[in-house]
């Protein structure tokens, strides 16, 4: 099958690897060991998955912002959001 | 039954997984690819890193489109949602008038997107169209390609007459799913009208009001049809909702990278928005949110 038109690069490939390997993690955790429903700082009861969510979606925001306010280099939101990430899995 | 018998169900799911695959993740990693790269024709790129996301986050007319998307969508909510709680409550619950009104309010739907655009436009037509000929004639003029508010009041006008039913019928079903018990309880108790839809109709449409408001929230945020063909974008950029100037940029200009960089925002803020009506109405009354 020919992929040329989906423009891949290092980057994007690496990734879409990452967020399906934390995928297929997620789902392995959850068959070994069912999560229930807790709350933490975030002010609604979540499960992992809804906080892997959260924490996948504030990142992106995170990175954004980044981008639209400062001229800093971006690897520094991507070390804020790896920290950020680890915050609302563990308290969140 | 053991645990593993149990997920086999999943297997059920995969030929939806595949369709969705081909036809949602697929485009969306390749938005993801095209969104980092200068793409000149086929095979011929060249990687910019983030180049596309500064230039657009730095971009005052996808700023301004922004704004408008968010009021347009805003107004409309305001206006879609307690028109059609009200016309629902209004409706017959049973009989031929039922059937009739459920037919009639199910009609602005089935009329396609651009015909929508083409029908209000013919509306109102100063000259020949019924409702800009009577607003005309009434002594107001009236030209919607040339004043922005009556251009914005339209396409408010023309979304509210297309997507209110689709409100209508979700709160009409879920008034017709309360169990009468719960009426003659109220009565037994002398509770007033306002009681009732406080207390009964109000909490027990949560959930198709939930869908209500997230399939118009989205469907507003992403307008295009309409008011492409309506007005095009203007007078002016006056409305030029964020599909529209998307559209230029991608398809006008053909500025695919900055298009990429822009459509991936578009899904962010669609997707964080969606996230928070969700969790707000399904926390209602909870005390959780």
């Amino acid at each position: 099958m020919n992929l040329e038109w989906m423009a891949w690069t290092l980057p994007t490939a690496i990734f879409f690897i990452t967020i399906i390997c934390i995928l297929i993690a997620m789902t392995t955790w959850q068959i070994i060991s069912p999560c229930v429903k807790r709350r933490g700082f975030i002010p609604l009861s979540t499960t992992r998955g809804d906080r892997l969510f959260i924490g996948l979606l504030s990142s992106a925001y995170i990175h954004l912002a980044w981008l639209g306010l400062t001229d800093f280099t971006i690897w520094i939101a991507f070390a804020f959001s790896l920290v950020w990430m680890g915050v609302v899995m563990r308290w969140g | 039954m053991n645990k593993w018998e149990d997920n086999k169900a999943w297997f059920l799911v995969l030929p939806v997984f595949v369709i969705v695959a081909f036809s949602a993740i697929l485009p969306l990693m390749t938005v993801v690819n095209y969104s980092i790269q200068d793409i000149f024709g086929p095979g011929e790129r060249v990687f910019v890193g983030l180049e596309w996301f500064e230039e657009v986050l730095a971009d005052p007319r996808l700023h301004e489109a922004l704004m408008r998307q968010f009021l347009f969508s805003g107004l409309v909510l305001l206006i879609e949602i307690p028109l059609g709680i009200g016309i629902a409550l209004l409706m017959p619950k049973k009989g031929w008038g039922a059937s009739l009104s459920l037919v009639l309010m199910a009609l602005p739907l089935l009329i396609p997107w651009n015909v929508i655009g083409t029908i209000w436009i013919v509306f109102t037509r100063p000259d020949i169209g019924l409702f800009g000929s009577f607003i005309n004639g009434i002594g107001i003029p009236f030209d919607h390609t040339a004043s922005p508010i009556q251009a914005w009041i339209t396409l408010i006008l023309m979304e509210v007459w297309h997507w209110t039913p689709l409100v209508v019928l979700l709160a009409y079903a879920g008034l017709r799913a309360i169990p009468e018990a719960y009426f003659q309880a109220a009565k037994i108790d002398g509770a007033s009208a306002w009681a009732v839809f406080k207390y009964i109709q109000l909490p027990k449409m949560r959930g198709v009001l939930t869908i209500a408001l997230l399939l118009r929230f989205m469907d507003s945020f992403l307008i295009y049809a309409e008011p492409f063909v309506l007005t095009g974008g203007g007078p002016g950029n006056t409305t030029t909702f964020l599909s529209i100037y998307l559209v230029k940029i991608a398809v006008g200009q053909f500025d695919l990278g900055p298009a990429a960089a822009f459509s991936l925002i578009y899904f962010l803020i669609i997707l964080l928005l969606s996230w928070l009506f969700y969790q707000v109405l399904q926390n209602a009354g909870k005390g959780d949110a």
